[in-house]
C-alpha cells in the first residue's frame, strides 16, 4: 500500500485537471462528484497507508523520480510516508472529503461551483504534496501551491472587490512568510548540501557537520517565520481573519483544519532541528502565547460569526505553537488534529447558519436558532463544549495535555495560556448563547426563512461532532492511562522533547482547577448574554472590537511608509534619474544623428566623391602605412 | 613594352572616367564615364593575358562586356524614365535618398 | 623605337586625349564621339596585344551598338551644350583633386613593381577558335548564365522604360 502512496495526490489532481479545464461545460451536480469522489478515493488510499504503517511503524521513502539533479545538488521527487505524514493525511483527506460533501449542497446556488471544486481539489492536492514531500523543496511546492488556493478561494466571489483585497493581503503576508521559509532552505541547503529530511537530521544528529549554536537557530528561525505566514501568528496574523471573505467550507477546510497547521507540521517534522535551537524554541513559544492571548481577547468582542471564529482559529494555533515551543511536539499533533474536528464543525455549523439566515454572518441580528436547526444547533454545541475543554470532549484531552506541558516548563506561561484557554471558553458560549438561544432578532422575512439545512451539510456536522467527542480519546492524560494512543503511534517520528512529566497530583489540581474556570466563564457567558444589548463599546472594549487596532497600526507603519517610499523612489528615482538616463541617451542619439543626417544629402555625385576618397584613404593606408 | 605602360595607361583612363563621373551632373555623361572605367579595366586584363599567355582573361573581358551591355540598357531606360519624368538629365535633382 | 611603339604610344595618347575630351566637351554628342574614338583607341591596343577577336567585339559591340544607343538616347532628349547642367566649381575641382589623388596614390604604390616586359611575339590565344573553345567548355555555365541575365536586363529595360498609362498610375 505504501507503494501506493502517490495515488493519493494524484486523485486530486486529476479531479482538478477535470474540473479545472472542463468547469464551463460540466453541470455542477457532476463537477460536486467528481471533485468529491477524487478526495474520497484519496481518503480510502490513506485509510489503508495509514493502518499499514500503524502496524509496520515503519518510515518509507517512496521515490518516484529525481527532480532537480545539478551537480552535487540531488533533490529528488520524492514521498516520505511515515507516522506523522500519514497521520495528516487522514485528517486532510478525511475532513477534506466531508467538506468537499458539504460543498456541494453549500455552493449549489453558485455559478462558479465547478471551477470552486476545481480549486478545492488543487487545494487538497497542494496540501498532500506538503505533507508527503520528503524534502523541504517539495513540502515548499506544496506550501506556495496551498497558498496560491488559499488565494484563489478568499478571493472566490472576485466582483466583490473587499474580497480580492482580502486575498491579496492573505497572500502578500504569505509571501513574507515565505521569504523566511526559503532563506531558511537556502541555508539547510548550503550548510548540509541536502534537503532531505532524513539526510538532514542524520546529518544533524550524526554531528557529521558542527555549526555554531546561532546557525541552528537562525536556521530555526527562519524556518519558523515561514511557519508564522502560514499559521497565522504575530505578527503575520491578520490575513487570516479577512480569509473569511472566501465561502465558509474554504474557511473550515483551509483556514482552521488543514493549511493553517502546515506550519505546525513543519516544525514537528524538523523537530530534530528545534531541538538544536534553543532560544528559537523559546520564541516559538512566546509568539504562540502573545498569538493566543491577543487573538482570544480579540475574538470576545466581535459581532462577525466566522470573524470569531476566526480569531478562535489563530488563537488555537498559537496554543498549538506554544506546545512546539515547550517541546512538547505530539502535544501539537494532537491538537491539530482535535481542532481540525471541532473547529471543522464549528465552520461547517456557522455555514449552515449563514445558509439559513440567507447570508447574514452578524450575530446581533440572530439568536434562538436552536428552535428551527436541531441539528445544527447540538452540532455546534459539542463543537463549543470541545474547543471550551469540558471534560470528555476532544479539545479537552489537547488542551490540556498543552497546559500541562507548560506549566512543566513554566508556571507563569501556563497562568497565561489558562488565561487564554477562559477568554476561549467565554467568547465560543457568548457566540453559541447569542445565535442558538434566547429569541430571533433579525427581520421577519428571515425568521419566516429559517430552516434545517439539507443532509448534504448536516451529516458531515453529525461525523464531525462524533470525532469531535471521540477524538481527544486517542490521547489520553496520563494519570488516566499509561498508554497514550496517539505518541506511540508518532513515536517512531517525534517525541515530545524536554518534558517533564508532573506528579499526578499536581496534575489532577491543574486538570481540576481548568474545568472548573472553565464551567464558570460558561456561567459569565450565560449571563453576559441573558440580554443581550449591543450598546456602543467603549474603553477597552471598542479596543477589541477593533482588533487592538493592529491593522490600522501597520498601515501606519510599515504600508503607509513603504508607499510613501515607493513614491517618492517613483518621482525622484524612476522619473529623474533612470528616465533622465534612458531619455537622454534617446536624445543623445536623435541629437547627434539630426547633424550626422547632414552627410547624407542624397546627391549621388557627393557620395562617388566620398567613395573615391576612402579608396584613396585605404590605398594610402594598405601601400604606405603602417606594416601590419 | 613592359607591362607597366599598360598599367599606367588603364589606370590613367579609369581615374579620367572616375573624375568626370564626380565633376559632371549630366546623368548620360556620368554613365559615359562609368563605360569608359569598365573599358580601362578591359584593357588591363587584356594586357595581363598576354602577359601570362592565359585566354581565361579575355573570357573574363567578354563577361565584363555581357554586363556592361546589360546595364546600359537597363541604365539608360531608368535616364529615359527619369527625363520623362523630371525634363532634366541633372543627377543632382534625384536627390530623394535623402528621405 | 621601331613601329610597334610608335604605334603604341599613338594609341595611347591618342586614348587619353579622346577620354579627357569625354569628360571635358560641353556637348554631350561631342562627348560621345569623344568616348567612340577612345574604344577604337583601346581596339587598336588589343590588337597589339594579339586579342584581335576582342578588338572586333569591342568595335561591334561598344563602339557600335552600345554608343548608337547613347547618341540615340541623347538625341531623342534633345540635349546640348545649352541644356547641359553645371556643376560649381568647387565641385568640379574637388572631383578632379581627388580622382587625381587616388591616380597618384595608385602609381606610387605600383612605382616599385617589378618590370614584366611583354614579348612581342605574336600568340593565338586571342583568336576566336582558342576563345570559343575556352568559353565553351570552362566557362559555359557563366556563359548560360549570362543569356539570362541579358533576358532579364531586356525585360528590365522594356517594363522601366514604357509609358506609364492612366490605369497603372
Amino acid at each position: 500500500m505504501t507503494n501506493l502512496v502517490w495515488l493519493v495526490p494524484l486523485f486530486p489532481l486529476v479531479g482538478f485537471l477535470i474540473n479545472g479545464i472542463g468547469w464551463r461545460k460540466i453541470p455542477k451536480t457532476a463537477g460536486g462528484v467528481i471533485g468529491s469522489l477524487a478526495i474520497l478515493a484519496s481518503f480510502a488510499v490513506s485509510l489503508g497507508i495509514f493502518f499499514e504503517v500503524k502496524n509496520s511503524g515503519a518510515s518509507t521513502t517512496v521515490h518516484l523520480f529525481n527532480f532537480i539533479e545539478s551537480g552535487k545538488l540531488l533533490i529528488p521527487f520524492a514521498f516520505q510516508v511515515d507516522a506523522l505524514s500519514s497521520l495528516f493525511l487522514l485528517i486532510i483527506t478525511g475532513i477534506g472529503f466531508l467538506i468537499h460533501v458539504y460543498s456541494t449542497s453549500y455552493m449549489h446556488e453558485d455559478e462558479g461551483m465547478v471551477k470552486y471544486f476545481a480549486y478545492l481539489n488543487l487545494f487538497v492536492f497542494s496540501m498532500l504534496l506538503l505533507v508527503l514531500g520528503s524534502n523541504y523543496l517539495i513540502m515548499f511546492i506544496g506550501w506556495e501551491g496551498v497558498g496560491l488556493c488559499s488565494y484563489l478561494l478568499i478571493g472566490f466571489w472576485f466582483k466583490n472587490r473587499d474580497y480580492t483585497n482580502a486575498a491579496k493581503k492573505a497572500f502578500v503576508m504569505n509571501r513574507i512568510g515565505d521569504l523566511g521559509f526559503l532563506v531558511g532552505m537556502l541555508l539547510i541547503l548550503f550548510n548540509y548540501g541536502t534537503l532531505s529530511y532524513n539526510e538532514f537530521f542524520g546529518q544533524l544528529n550524526g554531528g557529521q557537520v558542527q555549526l555554531s549554536a546561532n546557525m541552528y537557530n537562525w536556521i530555526a528561525i527562519c524556518l519558523f517565520i515561514g511557519a508564522m505566514g502560514k499559521s497565522a501568528q504575530i505578527p503575520l496574523y491578520t490575513w487570516l481573519p479577512d480569509a473569511m471573505a472566501g465561502p465558509t467550507p474554504v474557511s473550515a477546510l483551509i483556514h482552521a483544519a488543514t493549511m493553517v497547521t502546515a506550519g505546525i507540521y513543519m516544525i514537528a517534522r524538523s523537530h530534530a532541528l528545534y531541538n538544536l535551537a534553543p532560544a528559537a524554541l523559546n520564541l516559538v513559544a512566546i509568539i504562540g502565547l502573545a498569538t493566543a492571548i491577543l487573538a482570544a481577547s480579540i475574538a470576545i468582542r466581535q459581532y462577525d460569526i466566522k470573524k470569531v471564529l476566526a480569531y478562535s482559529t489563530v488563537s488555537q494555533l498559537g496554543f498549538m505553537f506554544l506546545a512546539l515551543g515547550v517541546g512538547a511536539y505530539t502535544t501539537a499533533v494532537f491538537h491539530v488534529m482535535t481542532h481540525a474536528f471541532f473547529k471543522a464543525l464549528l465552520f461547517l455549523g456557522s455555514g449552515s447558519v449563514i445558509h439559513a439566515m440567507g447570508g447574514e454572518q452578524d450575530i446581533r441580528k440572530m439568536g434562538g436558532l436552536n428552535k428551527h436547526m436541531k441539528i445544527t444547533g447540538a452540532t455546534f454545541l459539542i463543537g463549543c463544549l470541545a474547543i471550551a475543554g469540558i471534560p470528555g470532549f476532544a479539545g479537552f484531552f489537547s488542551k490540556d495535555e498543552i497546559l500541562a506541558s507548560v506549566y512543566a516548563h513554566s508556571p507563569v506561561m501556563y497562568y497565561l495560556a489558562l488565561g487564554a484557554a477562559l477568554m476561549t471558553a467565554f467568547y465560543m458560549f457568548r457566540l453559541y448563547f447569542l445565535t442558538f438561544t434566547g429569541s430571533f432578532r433579525g427581520t421577519e422575512e428571515q425568521h419566516h426563512h429559517l430552516h434545517e439545512s439539507p443532509a448534504a451539510i448536516t451529516m458531515p456536522l453529525i461525523v464531525l461532532a462524533i470525532m469531535s467527542v471521540i477524538g481527544g480519546y486517542l490521547g489520553l492524560p496520563a494519570v488516566i492511562s499509561e498508554h497514550h494512543t496517539l505518541n506511540t503511534y508518532l513515536g517512531s517520528v517525534v517525541s515530545n522533547f524536554n518534558v517533564h512529566h508532573l506528579e499526578h497530583n499536581t496534575e489532577w489540581m491543574l486538570m481540576g482547577l481548568s474545568t472548573g474556570l472553565v464551567i464558570v466563564m460558561i456561567i459569565v457567558a450565560r449571563v453576559a448574554t441573558k440580554t443581550p444589548n449591543f450598546v456602543e463599546n467603549t474603553g477597552l472594549a471598542k479596543v477589541l472590537e477593533n482588533k487592538w487596532y493592529v491593522d490600522e497600526l501597520y498601515d501606519a507603519v510599515i504600508v503607509r511608509p513603504l508607499a510613501a517610499l515607493s513614491d517618492a523612489l517613483d518621482r525622484f528615482v524612476e522619473k529623474l534619474g533612470i528616465d533622465g538616463i534612458v531619455n537622454g541617451i534617446g536624445r543623445l542619439v536623435r541629437w547627434s544623428s539630426d547633424r550626422v543626417r547632414l552627410l547624407q544629402t542624397g546627391q549621388v555625385g557627393f557620395y562617388i566623391f566620398v567613395m573615391v576618397i576612402g579608396m584613396a584613404l585605404l590605398f594610402a593606408i594598405r601601400f604606405f602605412g603602417l606594416n601590419y | 613594352m613592359p607591362v607597366q605602360y599598360y598599367l599606367f595607361l588603364s589606370l590613367a583612363l579609369f581615374c579620367i572616367g572616375m573624375m568626370g563621373a564626380m565633376m559632371r551632373r549630366n546623368a548620360i555623361i556620368v554613365f559615359m564615364c562609368i563605360e569608359l572605367m569598365l573599358n580601362a579595366v578591359n584593357l588591363l586584363m587584356v594586357a595581363f593575358s598576354k602577359m601570362y599567355n592565359d585566354s581565361a582573361a579575355q573570357i573574363f573581358v567578354f563577361f565584363i562586356m555581357v554586363v556592361a551591355a546589360a546595364e546600359v540598357a537597363v541604365g539608360l531606360a531608368i535616364i529615359v524614365m527619369m527625363y520623362r519624368k523630371v525634363h532634366s538629365v541633372d543627377i543632382n535633382i534625384l536627390n530623394r535618398l535623402k528621405h | 623605337m621601331g613601329v610597334y611603339e610608335i604605334i603604341f604610344w599613338f594609341l595611347t595618347v591618342m586614348a587619353l586625349s579622346c577620354a579627357l575630351g569625354v569628360i571635358l566637351s560641353r556637348n554631350p554628342v561631342n562627348s560621345v564621339l569623344f568616348l567612340i574614338a577612345t574604344f577604337f583607341a583601346i581596339s587598336g591596343h588589343y590588337i597589339l596585344l594579339n586579342a584581335q577577336f576582342l578588338a572586333i567585339v569591342n568595335i561591334i559591340v561598344y563602339a557600335g551598338a552600345i554608343m548608337v544607343l547613347f547618341l540615340f538616347v541623347i538625341m531623342l532628349m534633345n540635349l546640348n551644350a545649352d541644356t547641359e547642367p553645371q556643376k560649381n566649381r568647387l565641385v568640379q575641382i574637388a572631383g578632379a583633386v581627388s580622382g587625381g589623388t587616388l591616380l597618384l596614390v595608385i602609381l606610387a604604390a605600383l612605382r616599385t613593381s617589378t618590370i614584366t616586359t611583354l614579348d612581342q611575339t605574336s600568340t593565338d590565344i586571342g583568336l576566336i577558335k582558342n576563345l570559343g573553345k575556352t568559353l565553351f567548355t570552362q566557362f559555359v555555365l557563366p556563359f548560360e548564365i549570362s543569356s539570362v541575365l541579358f533576358l532579364s536586363a531586356m525585360i528590365g529595360a522594356v517594363v522601366i522604360g514604357r509609358k506609364e498609362t492612366e490605369k497603372e498610375a
